[in-house]
């Protein structure tokens, strides 16, 4: 996926945009809003990631001017108050969801998909490979024409192995993955996830092998 | 909520009070004071004709061949007769002798000095007024004496007077009533004032800090400058505090956000597993101040709010239903599914932002303990009661902490492992208390636990 992120503190900025590349998106980075404006004009993104409280304006006053002109670019608002009322007005100020810092990757990227989702965004996320077409935002994977709705992890799993065919990935690794950080997360789980993921693949050309006490791999049978 | 303040009487008694006091006083004297000047012309009166019978019969006297004649003259009685027959009494004395009349006027006693004086006083069981006047005859034989007493009953003045009496009385009593009625009048419309000034501020919201700009009295204008100083100086620092919170958050949650995505990306490249184990220590760490954090906040904004609750109308099912899509993607994280039924319409007279956080907060809960690809069930009723109810299929509440987990900061024992403040139910509660509710806590016979919020 494509992101804007538009936040004024550096050290934050710098820390999303080397957790998100390392989930493969690309992102770029605007610290004011002034900067913003010329990203939006030139470029074109999947999603804003927008924090409130900027040096050279309120955030939310780019939301309305953005609202006003014609892109529809879906905007998440990254925002350090907790009180409801505050997120309510970005809400109502035409952002498509929030996360409150400090926010989880993982519910972030959950919160991205369920608005492209509902936006029905443009399926540029979609990857095909060994006779598979997999869509991380609506769920779907494709396997010979068969359509197959994921479950949230089972989708999880198969994007981090699909992005990266062929890349072993321990069972710790996974599992800080796919579970928060306050759950307990057995290495079974992980086990009968992949088990799912393996059915699901059956027909065809990919295929999860285990590597003994290293873990997993998706291999492109050719 | 508000205290009752000491009360130091009542403005409106004391003046009330005053004024009726004053008028009483005013109308006694006014009462008396008539009576007192009636009397006396009604008295003068009588005297006035009292010497001139007893002039008339000195005059008459003479003393012919040396002997005193006194020829009474008819009109020296007549003219003391009255409408209500008063009865005149008198006596002749020739140096201290009876010449004529009733013996027993002799009697009272007569002090030389007092002699063409007027006295009152009792003779045969009546008032009688009184006057003796002396004339010295000059004959052959020398000089003598002549003492003349009339007296007269005072059935006819003390008639006229008690008729001025009660004429006195009703004017004074009308007086009375008159400054009665204008003293309640007065009251009434100066206390009113205050009483206006008083629903103008009562009937302002809470957050409503504008000074006040209706015209007062100039006596009053002086309150309503402090009151509006007063206002002026809250509001500035209820804007202050409002503005540090944000700060203040905004300053401690943008580096810990810093440290946790950083902390983040760390563990998905060091490989060794005691590395890995810290690193997700530091994320969870993060995880509890911030959340420690926020539950904090937003604690204190729901005790703001319940001390001043603003009720407005609410669409429960919308609120629940946007709840919903909110946290649908963090239970799509744990493949889970939020259920929300909704048996009718529910419309309910709250604060929103009150009962949005509440219900938050047990959803939340509901999220956090639900075992993976569960269904978490959300029930939203307008009646009997507004009610709405969240229930899970995780282990549910521990049955004998069902009365004591929703004080503040308290955590069920199985609750360890699980990132919380304590504060989560406790808002919930006070949130249902504020809109006179309740919050309560069970566990479902299948298992899981259930809370549900009426209000």
């Amino acid at each position: 996926m494509k992101f804007l992120l538009i936040e004024d503190n550096q050290e934050l900025a710098h820390a999303i945009l080397s957790r998100m590349r390392l989930d493969g998106h690309v992102i770029d980075h605007a610290s004011n809003l002034g900067d913003a404006s010329a990203f939006v004009e030139t470029g074109e993104y999947d999603l804003i990631l927008l924090d409130i409280m900027l040096p050279d304006g309120d955030g939310r006053s780019f939301l309305k001017q953005h609202r006003a002109s014609d892109l529809h670019t879906p905007v998440i608002v990254l925002t350090a108050r907790s009180q409801v009322s505050d997120r309510i007005g970005s809400l109502d100020l035409g952002a498509d969801d929030y996360v409150t810092k400090p926010f989880d990757h993982a519910e972030l990227e959950a919160r991205c998909r369920a608005v492209l989702r509902r936006k029905a965004g443009k399926a540029q996320t979609v990857t095909e490979l060994g006779g598979v077409v997999f869509d991380p935002v609506a769920g779907l994977l494709t396997v010979n024409g068969d359509k197959v709705t994921l479950r949230n992890r089972e989708l999880r799993l198969l994007e981090l192995l699909i992005n990266a065919p062929g890349q072993v990935f321990s069972k710790n690794r996974l599992a800080d993955r796919l579970f928060s950080y306050d759950e307990d997360a057995s290495e079974n789980a992980i086990e009968v996830y992949i088990g799912r993921l393996r059915k699901h693949l059956e027909n065809s050309d990919l295929k999860i092998t285990t590597l003994r006490g290293l873990g997993y791999r998706l291999e492109h049978d050719t | 909520m508000t205290r009752s303040l000491p009360v130091s009487g009542s403005l409106r008694n004391r003046l009330v009070l005053t004024l009726i006091g004053g008028a009483a006083v005013l109308a006694l004297l006014l009462f008396f004071a008539v009576r007192n000047y009636a009397t006396q012309v009604a008295q003068q009166g009588q005297d006035n004709i009292l010497s001139a019978s007893v002039a008339s019969i000195l005059d008459a006297a003479t003393i012919r061949e040396g002997k005193v004649e006194i020829d009474i003259p008819y009109a020296s009685f007549s003219m003391l007769g009255t409408s209500s027959d008063d009865r005149v009494f008198y006596a002749i004395y020739q140096d201290e002798a009876l010449l004529s009349g009733y013996s027993d006027l002799a009697l009272v006693p007569v002090s030389s000095d007092r002699l063409g004086a007027f006295q009152t006083i009792s003779f045969r069981r009546e008032k009688v007024r009184l006057i003796t006047a002396s004339r010295t005859l000059i004959g052959r034989d020398g000089r003598t004496q002549i003492r003349v007493s009339v007296a007269q009953t005072q059935d006819e003045l003390s008639g006229t007077l008690d008729q001025i009496s009660r004429n006195a009385a009703i004017f004074g009593t009308g007086f009375f009533a008159l400054a009665a009625l204008l003293s309640f009048w007065a009251t009434s419309t100066t206390i009113g004032q205050l009483n206006r000034l008083t629903t103008s501020v009562t009937r302002r919201g809470p957050q409503d800090l504008r000074p006040f700009e209706k015209p007062v009295p100039a006596e009053m204008a002086p309150l309503v400058t402090s009151l509006n100083s007063l206002m002026g100086r809250l509001n500035h620092s209820l804007s202050q505090s409002e503005d540090f919170i944000a700060e203040a958050a905004h300053r401690v949650r943008t580096p810990l956000a810093t440290v946790r995505s950083y902390a983040e990306a760390t563990l998905q490249r060091v490989e060794k597993e005691e590395n890995r184990q810290a690193m997700r220590s530091m994320v969870r760490a993060i995880d509890e101040s911030s959340r420690a954090a926020g539950q904090l906040l937003d604690h204190a904004m729901i005790t703001f709010r319940a001390d001043h609750l603003e009720r407005q109308d609410i669409d429960l099912v919308e609120l629940v239903q946007d709840l919903v899509m909110g946290l649908s993607p963090i239970a799509e994280m744990k493949d889970l599914e939020l259920q929300l039924d909704s048996i009718g319409p529910a419309t309910y007279s709250g604060d929103p932002i009150l009962i949005q956080n509440a219900v938050r907060n047990l959803i939340d809960n509901a999220l956090k303990y639900a075992p993976s690809e569960s269904t978490v069930t959300i029930r939203v009723q307008g009646v009997p009661r507004a009610e709405i109810k969240v229930s899970d299929s995780g282990p549910g509440f521990p049955e004998d902490e069902l009365g004591t987990l929703a004080a503040r900061f308290t955590r069920g024992k199985n609750a360890e492992g699980t990132i919380g403040s304590g504060l989560g139910l406790t808002i919930a509660k006070d949130v249902a208390m504020a809109h006179g509710g309740e919050l309560v806590l069970s566990n479902n016979v299948e298992g899981g636990a259930c809370a549900v919020l009426s209000l």
